[in-house]
């Protein structure tokens, strides 16, 4: 089965991040990156299914400037067979500018199923796989926590509101994996190794033009100071009163 | 100075591992005694014991400095680890890469590799510490078996390997530096049992061990090297380990270090966190300014072995600089704390006592003065 990985770099979710000088983008300069850990869960289950079946071809896709290439070699060392590089400049772009540069790409090569993230933990748009499914005209099963790949279906188990929904599918389909799906494995040191010699195909593709622009980027509203009732069971009268009149919680 | 793509991937590998499956525990390891061997068998499926040899003896291919980085991303959690792992790959594998024949390379070192077994060095004796040369074990040639016969102390892993590097007097005739041999004895060799099983003021996880041999007989393929070449071995050997305690106690005094930087932010007295005390500042100064320049000692010392460049030198200042840093920075993390920098429900009290052995393992401070004096001297 050939499986294409879609896998987005991220700054790091324990990035301070600082908004930059023209109040629309983040300050990139000292972030760190790395891979999107939801996309972890994709680069797994497609290292699973290849192992299950015992063959097959598991590629990653990624889209972004020069420093992308270390998200690539991570997902390489975990055990991905092979890259594709989307060269873009660091500037920031829409989803649909994204998933049409990725669905020009994939439109050009071989595939059984297309996995990535839920979300991109950055943005937080969660388009891309719906967004693809679309462009490629394809099934997309997102929000997936179990995957079964069968001869010539797959059954996927996704969340919905108080349950669990159980979806088949035909190939080539999406899947965006969600938390619960595997448990992603740690590059090993063999793996890293052999990264650097796994091929990476670098790739050149006309990006549309952005159908959303951002405004401006602010701040979330800095905390209040926490405050101390009182002490013991007599303060739980007052307590209750202030949770219920002032904090409008209960 | 910017790591390699292969040491920075490393680093987040190990940094991950860390968090996940390390950190979790390492109080408990230290408070129980508990030896590691879940963490062990863990780190080994990743390739982490046996980091800096060939892949054809079963290792990662990697390089001193890479053992260096993991070395110290495990002691920012738990130094009992990462004294476990690091005695195994710079004690207990390296001198049989080093030293070894073929065949003794490939009967030890894919399973020290692999994490199938551990390995141990068994110099120090109850009256041979930074005297090596005064060590009273004896190995006799009989039947054209060697018959080894003594007692060892404070040898990591000792309890936990399954090869156990000895040193050994092969010949009381010839002077002290030329009378030592070294041999592969295996933890089921009759004759060999284990002593007592020390108990510590640090690195309580680890294990730290007696050995005694007692008419322990191996045939000559137990012979590591030439005979009368152990004390070189021991020395060779050492001044490689060396780099592995300097990166060890740069682990400390960084775990020791963020520990004290978060508390400082949020510990407030005086109406405002004592971060924003000048008195505080100083001291965080200190230690991260001490802290690079013990990284930069260390990563130095790596590099240099990495290029086979001379590193005696620089490993012994490594060594030195970076424990007697870590000495300093734990000591100001606990100031830092107050009172709750003593008490076992914050770990910095745990970093304190894990950093004190290494101004004393692997050659103490002493002797780092001793080998960098020397060395100078000779320049």
């Amino acid at each position: 089965m050939k499986i294409v990985v879609c896998a987005k770099q991220v700054p790091d979710t324990e990035t301070k991040v600082r908004i930059g000088s023209d109040g629309k983008t983040i300050e990139t300069s000292d972030v760190n990156y790395i891979l999107n850990p939801y996309d972890e869960y994709a680069v797994e289950e497609a290292l699973q299914i290849k192992e299950k079946q015992g063959s097959g071809e598991v590629t990653v896709l990624s889209l972004g400037p020069e420093r992308v290439t270390s998200a690539i070699r991570t997902v390489l060392a975990m055990g991905a067979d092979n890259a594709i590089h989307i060269k873009t400049n660091d500037t920031y772009l829409d989803s649909y500018a994204v998933s049409t540069a990725l669905s020009e790409v994939l439109r050009e090569m071989e595939y059984d199923l297309i996995l990535m993230g839920k979300q991109a933990v950055d943005d937080d748009n969660v388009q891309m796989g719906p967004r693809i499914a679309a462009l490629l005209a394809i099934p997309c099963v997102s929000v997936v926590t179990r995957l079964e790949i069968n001869d010539g279906h797959l059954v996927a188990e996704r969340e919905v509101e108080g349950g669990v929904e159980i979806v088949e599918a035909s190939f080539p389909a999406i899947i965006t994996c969600q938390k619960g799906l595997n448990e992603p494995r740690y590059a090993s040191l063999k793996g890293i190794m052999m990264a650097k010699k796994k091929p990476v195909e670098q790739k050149t593709v006309e990006i549309a033009g952005a159908k959303l622009s951002t405004l401006k980027m602010e701040y979330p509203p800095a905390r209040k100071e926490g405050k101390i009732v009182g002490e013991g069971a007599e303060a739980v009268p007052e307590l209750v009163k202030l949770l219920h009149e002032e904090a409008k919680v209960i | 100075m910017e790591l390699s793509q292969e040491h920075r991937m490393l680093q987040d590998m190990v940094r991950q591992f860390v968090a996940a499956e390390v950190e979790p525990v390492a109080a408990q390891l230290d408070e129980e005694e508990k030896f590691p061997a879940e963490i062990l068998q863990k780190m080994s499926e990743l390739g982490l014991l046996g980091i800096p040899f060939p892949e054809e003896y079963g290792g990662a291919g990697m390089d001193t400095t890479a053992f260096a980085i993991a070395v110290e991303e495990v002691a920012r959690s738990c130094a009992s680890t990462a004294i476990t792992l690091c005695a195994h790959i710079s004690l207990g594998a390296y001198p049989i890469y080093t030293f070894g024949n073929e065949e003794q390379k490939n009967k030890y070192l894919p399973g020290l590799c692999s994490g199938e077994f551990l390995g141990a060095f068994g110099l120090t004796e109850p009256d041979a510490g930074s005297d090596a040369g005064g060590i009273k074990t004896r190995a006799e040639r009989k039947n054209g078996n060697w018959v080894i016969d003594g007692r060892k102390v404070f040898i990591t892993n000792g309890g936990k390997s399954k090869v156990i590097i000895t040193s050994a007097r092969s010949n009381p005739q010839a002077p002290k530096h030329k009378s030592l041999s070294t041999f592969l004895v295996e933890n089921s060799n009759p004759g060999f049992k284990l002593g007592k099983t020390e108990k510590k003021l640090g690195l309580r996880g680890s294990n730290t061990q007696e050995l005694i041999y007692e008419n322990c007989e191996v045939t000559p393929d137990a012979l590591l090297g030439a005979e009368g070449d152990g004390f070189k071995q021991a020395v060779t050997t050492l001044d490689e380990g060396r780099i592995g305690i300097g990166a060890l106690a740069l682990g400390i005094a960084q775990g020791a270090y963020d520990r004290a930087r978060e508390y400082a932010k949020q510990r407030i007295q005086f109406g405002k966190p004592i971060a924003k005390h000048q008195a505080i500042q100083f001291k965080l100064a200190d230690m991260a300014t001490e802290i690079e320049a013990a990284r930069l000692l260390v990563y130095q010392a790596a590099w240099l072995k990495d290029h086979q460049k001379p590193f005696i030198k620089q490993s012994a200042m490594c060594k030195l600089y970076a424990s007697e840093a870590a000495m300093r920075v734990t000591n100001a993390a606990i100031q830092i704390h107050g009172g709750y920098g003593f008490i076992k429900d914050y770990p910095v009290e745990r970093y304190y006592r894990d950093a004190k052995l290494m101004t004393i393992g692997e050659g103490t401070s002493e002797i780092q003065r001793l080998v960098i004096a020397r060395q100078i001297l000779q320049e």
